[in-house]
Parts: C-alpha cells; sequence; structure tokens
C-alpha cells in the first residue's frame, strides 16, 4: 500500500495536546462546581473539598496516562 | 542548581554530554530518568533512586522513632509535629473517608503517606534533586499493596461470592446490565490500580520534567551561550524554575494526600454494605 500523506515530528506532542482536552474540561467542571458548592453551603467546606479533590484526581489521571503513552510507545 | 547537580555528580550519566557539552539547545528527556548503577551487590546494580529510598525511609523512621519513643502526655517537641501528622491522617482521612472502621487503617495510610510525601520531596532536596516515586517500580509497589489491601478486606467482608456482586450498582434497569457489569469489573479490578500507580508516578515524572526544561533554560543562555537576546530568556527561566519549584512542592504534598484518599476510598467501598 502507497502511502498519499505522511505526519512526521513530534506526533506525541499533538497526542498528548488531544489527551488534555477531555481531562481539562473535566476538571474545569469539578473545580467550577466545586466552588459554587461551597459558596451556596460554606458550613460543608471539608465535605465537598476532599470529594472536589477525588473527582480531581480521577479527570487527571487521564491526562497523566495521555503524558506518559508517548515515552512508552514513542519509539 | 543544575550546575550544582552536575558538579556533585549527581545528574544521570548521558545527561552531562548530552544536556551540557552541545552547543545548541536541548531539552531534557528519558536521560534524566536512565541512571547507571553506582555500585553494585551482587547481580544488583545499586542506583541513585534506590540509595535514595533507603536514606529517606531511615530518615522517615528516625524522625517518627524519636517522636513516638517516649510519648509525653503533655507531647513537646517533635511529638507536637508527628501526632499533628497523625490526627491529619486519622480524623481527615480515614475517618472521614472510612468511617467508624477506619481507625484500624490508619497505620497502612499513616505509612503510605508520609513514605509518599517524603520520596516526592526528594526531587526539591539540593543533591538529591530526584524524586524517587519518578521511576515506576515504587508507585507500582505501593498501589499494589493498596490493591491486595482492599480487595482482601472485601473478601473478608462480603464472602468471595459477595465481593465479586458488591461491584456492580444495583436498581439499574435491567436492559443495561449486559453493559455495565463489564465495565465495572475492569474499571475496578483491572484500570484501577493502574491509574493509581500512574497519577502519582506521572506526575513526579512530569514535574521534574518540567523543573529540568527551565533549569537548563537557564544555564544555556546565560552561562553556555550568553547572547544579548537571549539573556532574557535566562531570566525568565530562572525565575520560572523558583516558581515551578515552589509549585512541585504543593503538587508533592497534594499527590501523597490524593494517593492516600484514594487508598481509603478503596478500602472504604470493600467495607461498605452492598450498594
Amino acid at each position: 500500500m502507497s502511502v498519499l500523506a505522511e505526519v512526521t515530528g513530534s506526533i506525541g506532542s499533538v497526542g498528548y495536546g488531544l489527551a488534555a482536552i477531555g481531562p481539562g474540561i473535566g476538571i474545569g467542571i469539578v473545580f467550577g462546581l466545586g466552588v459554587q458548592a461551597i459558596a451556596r453551603q460554606p458550613e460543608a467546606y471539608n465535605l465537598i473539598f476532599r470529594n472536589m479533590i477525588l473527582g480531581f484526581a480521577f479527570a487527571e489521571a487521564l491526562a497523566l496516562i495521555g503524558l506518559v503513552m508517548p515515552f512508552v510507545y514513542g519509539t | 542548581m543544575t550546575a550544582i547537580a552536575l558538579a556533585a555528580g549527581v545528574l544521570p550519566a548521558g545527561a552531562g554530554t548530552r544536556v551540557f557539552a552541545a552547543e545548541e539547545f536541548h531539552a531534557p528527556g528519558l536521560g534524566l530518568f536512565k541512571w547507571e548503577p553506582l555500585f553494585n551487590i551482587g547481580p544488583i546494580g545499586v542506583t541513585k533512586p534506590m540509595v535514595l529510598a533507603v536514606i529517606l525511609s531511615g530518615l522517615l523512621i528516625a524522625i517518627f522513632w524519636a517522636a513516638f519513643r517516649r510519648p509525653q502526655i503533655v507531647p513537646q517537641g517533635i511529638q507536637n509535629v508527628a501526632e499533628l501528622g497523625y490526627l491529619f491522617i486519622r480524623d481527615d482521612i480515614a475517618r472521614n473517608i472510612i468511617g467508624k472502621k477506619g481507625d484500624k487503617y490508619v497505620p497502612l495510610l499513616f505509612s503510605l503517606f508520609f513514605f509518599i510525601w517524603f520520596f516526592n520531596l526528594s526531587s526539591v532536596i539540593p543533591f538529591a534533586q530526584f524524586p524517587v516515586t519518578s521511576r515506576f517500580g515504587y508507585p507500582a509497589v505501593l498501589a499494589a499493596i493498596v490493591y491486595v489491601t482492599w480487595v482482601g478486606v472485601g473478601i473478608r467482608t462480603h464472602g468471595l461470592g459477595g465481593f465479586f456482586r458488591a461491584q456492580i450498582p444495583t436498581g439499574l434497569p435491567k436492559a443495561i446490565y449486559p453493559l455495565i457489569i463489564p465495565i465495572e469489573y475492569a474499571s475496578n479490578l483491572i484500570v484501577r490500580p493502574f491509574t493509581h500507580s500512574v497519577r502519582l508516578f506521572a506526575n513526579m515524572f512530569a514535574g521534574h520534567l518540567l523543573i529540568a526544561l527551565f533549569a537548563i533554560t537557564t544555564w544555556h543562555f546565560i552561562v553556555q551561550n550568553p547572547t544579548v537576546l537571549g539573556f532574557g530568556v535566562g531570566i525568565i527561566g530562572a525565575v520560572m524554575t523558583v516558581v515551578m519549584t515552589a509549585f512541585e512542592l504543593l503538587i508533592q504534598a497534594l499527590q501523597a494526600f490524593i494517593f492516600t484518599l484514594l487508598a481509603a476510598s478503596y478500602i472504604g467501598g470493600a467495607l461498605e454494605e452492598s450498594h
């Protein structure tokens, strides 16, 4: 099969850029709604903050997997 | 910063020639994380992260030994600080996430938190300047310990069948179960330990790379290849190195906290009555 079009260069960086979109939106939602919840109910700060951090960690994991994968499959 | 590290011979073997000798600018890469063995014990080559791990573990043991060796009813000095740490783990993590049964798991969570935090902190300690947790083996083993613990706790609480049943949420429409069962098993039993360890590893890996990038930028534009135009870039690099180091201090504590928090929430989930 002949190659019609080829992309060369640091594709890993492009891949990471794409991988960061979803977690970026996710983390934004987590902290945005978290701050809103704290503003509505400041006395529940501890409970909200802990769950905020948990949600942040879950969303962040995807971006970090995206960061590591180019190093694993890059060469 | 890197200049001192190079002088002390604590940078990786490849970094010296690859980063500092070349005239044009080279961004740091995986070479930063590849270490030649310092010395051999039998067939095992002992590298710098291993040495750091032993030193930091010894330091950790020494600190808490000094704090709790002869505990006073009215705590003084180092016992005060250590008790603050203990209370943080017990009240903010164990009791809040697991509940009343959480006190049993405080020793595990306490060790995990301080172990990880110290391993992360070695990233900014002069002459150490390498986060031990950015070698994947360390977080992988820690995540494996947590995995074995929560699966064991779950099986002991619910029995073998009950543990596997407890992973599936109840009260959903029947049609959705063929979809939800494989997803729940895959995410809880296979992906969970993987993300648990990668989260810590990748954070430290990226943080170290980031600091190294700015430090090398400074070195390149101010010391190695100074030009009028490049000088400003070097200054920005120096400022960013300091800023990023401060940022890393935050991330290190946060990642240790998140790792422990997730460990507690996994154990807590395994202890819960089926949902």
